[in-house]
């Protein structure tokens, strides 16, 4: 949009300081939008990306005593740079049936919890994309406030739900049921993914079934659909970039959660984030803990791949 | 199905699940005994033993600072990630840089917490800095995924709004950088508001970044507290957990009065 300026009114005084500023920029070939990326490019690339290839680095190293408590990658012997490369930690992950083990019982829990929490919030997103309006921005506030109390406290709050002496029991109780073994289970585990991380799911759930054409549900029972069959051929394939977005969003933190099998479940939940965790803290073995996060990053990255590709459907729609 | 009876009733049977757990939380919190699940009167005995517990108090000082400082840095680098992600159509990288600003989001915790802790010690061998961790690590970790947070809540209020306020301040001879100081961000502030409140509360929450990158004396409240959890159930979190959600009860409603004003009519959503 541009309007053609009156010769008569003088040009607008331009703010002074900004524009010596930038001509000076400018003359050393730096421009405005590469002052605006400067920051967060460096930031990201020093804290987020090189971390990440240091963790590969030492994942090639064996612990040792001393500080580090690794043994050195690049090591100078007479003036020539050695390069030294252990796969140790990789052929143990292989080998060793806990890692295996740990992995695999991750990628089950994550899974069936998932499932779960799609299953939870896909109605209640749907609810909440369909109620009136003045009562739409209530209901996601209270979505949204469970996850913005403390993460850690929440976990903490189930752990009194469901402990033997615990509310739900105590319930039971009442109708003379005998109380249920809930805490320190797969069972709690589960219980705990879903409820920590249900708004995940049900936000990007909600953003795509809230921009759905009302009309197509009306001409598909106009055309004599029954609702159940409205739901399952129209709605349910349109609102596909926000479940795999909810999903994805639940199943790849979960992954890698610790806090959640560490208070809710019991010694024999193993899952992958408490092995690194224990790994580092309890046997102080970096390197391990190092090639267990790489072999956790091969995990996540197809996941990651398929969230960056539905966020961009949801938000795009 | 539009006015059928199951939605109401998972809805209802969902918000139940997600809220029965935090109310039974808060009533026990005014337990008279220390039987955490056994009501036996009431009492508000636990909040008085959290504000003798010098440990406590200064965990909790130590994360506000941390969380203050995460949160104002991510709330310039975020914002600027932003404007970049939503302003410049094309430029190189740009793939790669929303695939940096938008991987932390998702990255387990365990894998960031380990990444940044390996980085600083292999920095402090090179380069002699950061010396030891502690808070100053602590911050820098928080900071970095709470830049992609305030990105994501940036990014969506700058797609959204009226860019011809912005050409037309430039078709009046503001520079770009004038623009963006006199328009961009008087409009886009509720969402910066907003970014920063999130980055702060999920700095103030993290448990397992900052376990991994901070030192000796630097102990963090969410690190205390499930020392403390972990020994077992212990009333005076449950006194800790209702300040906290009290707190955030209230920010959260502030922010969302602030939003629902601040937003034009017509813009239904």
């Amino acid at each position: 949009m541009t309007i053609a300026r009156d010769p008569t009114i003088p040009p607008p005084r331009r703010l002074k300081p900004w524009n010596a500023v930038e001509r000076g920029l400018a003359k050393v070939g730096i421009t405005g939008r590469m002052l605006v990326l400067a920051a967060p490019v460096l930031w990201l690339l020093v804290f987020f990306l090189i971390p990440l290839a240091v963790v590969f680095g030492i994942s090639l190293t064996t612990k040792q005593f001393g500080r580090p408590p690794y043994s050195p990658l690049l090591t100078t012997e007479e003036g020539t740079v050695q390069l030294t490369l252990q796969f140790n930690n990789y052929i143990r992950l292989f080998t060793d049936n806990l890692y295996v083990a740990a992995y695999l019982s991750s990628i089950r829990i994550a899974a069936i919890s998932t499932v779960i929490t799609l299953l939870v919030g896909y109605p209640m997103a749907y609810a909440i994309a369909r109620a009136p309006d003045r009562w739409r921005n209530i209901f996601l506030m209270l979505v949204v406030l469970p996850f913005f109390t403390s993460f850690l406290l929440r976990v903490y709050a189930l752990t009194g739900f469901m402990r033997g002496n615990g509310v739900i029991n105590q319930f039971l109780g009442l109708f003379g049921i005998p109380p249920l073994v809930m805490m320190q289970t797969d069972f709690a585990v589960y219980v705990g993914i879903v409820y920590t991380y249900l708004p995940f799911m049900i936000l990007p759930l909600y953003t795509t079934l809230v921009k759905l054409d009302t009309s197509l549900f009306e001409a598909s029972a106009d055309l004599g659909a029954r609702p159940i069959h409205t739901f399952l051929f129209v709605t349910l394939p349109l609102s596909l970039p926000g479940i795999v977005a909810g999903s994805m969003l639940v199943f790849i933190p979960a992954i890698g959660e610790f806090v959640i099998p560490s208070l809710l479940g019991g010694p024999e939940t193993l899952m992958i984030g408490r092995v690194l965790w224990d790994e580092f803290f309890a046997a102080t073995n970096w390197p391990r803990a190092a090639a267990v996060a790489v072999a956790m990053l091969v995990v996540v990255v197809v996941p990651i791949m398929l969230l960056q590709r539905a966020q961009g459907a949801v938000v795009e729609k | 199905m539009r006015r059928g009876w199951f939605l109401p009733i998972a809805a209802s049977l969902g918000f139940a699940f997600l809220y029965a757990p935090i109310v039974s939380l808060v009533i026990f919190s005014f337990n008279e005994s220390s039987l955490v699940t056994v009501w036996s009167g009431f009492s508000t005995k636990w909040y008085g033993a959290l504000f003798s517990d010098p440990q406590l108090l200064g965990a909790a000082w130590l994360s506000l600072q941390i969380a203050a400082l995460a949160a104002s840095i991510a709330l310039v680098l975020g914002t600027l990630a932003a404007v970049a992600l939503v302003r410049f159509r094309r430029f190189r990288g740009r793939t790669l840089f929303s695939g940096m600003v938008s991987a932390p989001l998702v990255m387990p915790d365990v894998i960031t917490g380990l990444s940044l802790l390996l980085l600083f010690v292999a920095m402090e061998g090179l380069l002699g800095w950061p010396q030891g961790r502690g808070m100053v690590t602590i911050v820098i970790a928080h900071a970095t995924f709470c830049t992609a947070y305030v990105c994501v809540v940036v990014q969506s209020r700058l797609s959204d709004f009226d860019r011809s306020l912005e050409e037309a301040a430039m078709d009046l001879g503001a520079s770009p950088v004038r623009t963006f100081f006199d328009i961009t961000l008087p409009i886009i502030a509720p969402a910066l508001v907003s970014g920063w409140l999130l980055g702060f509360t999920l700095s103030l929450d993290d448990l397992v970044i900052a376990s991994f990158v901070s030192g000796p004396g630097s102990s963090t409240l969410p690190m205390v507290i499930f020392s403390k959890v972990r020994l077992g159930v212990s009333p005076d979190v449950n006194a800790l957990a209702t300040i906290i959600i009290g707190i955030v009860a209230l920010g959260v409603l502030g922010a969302t009065i602030l939003q629902l004003r601040s937003k034009p009519k017509s813009s239904g959503a």
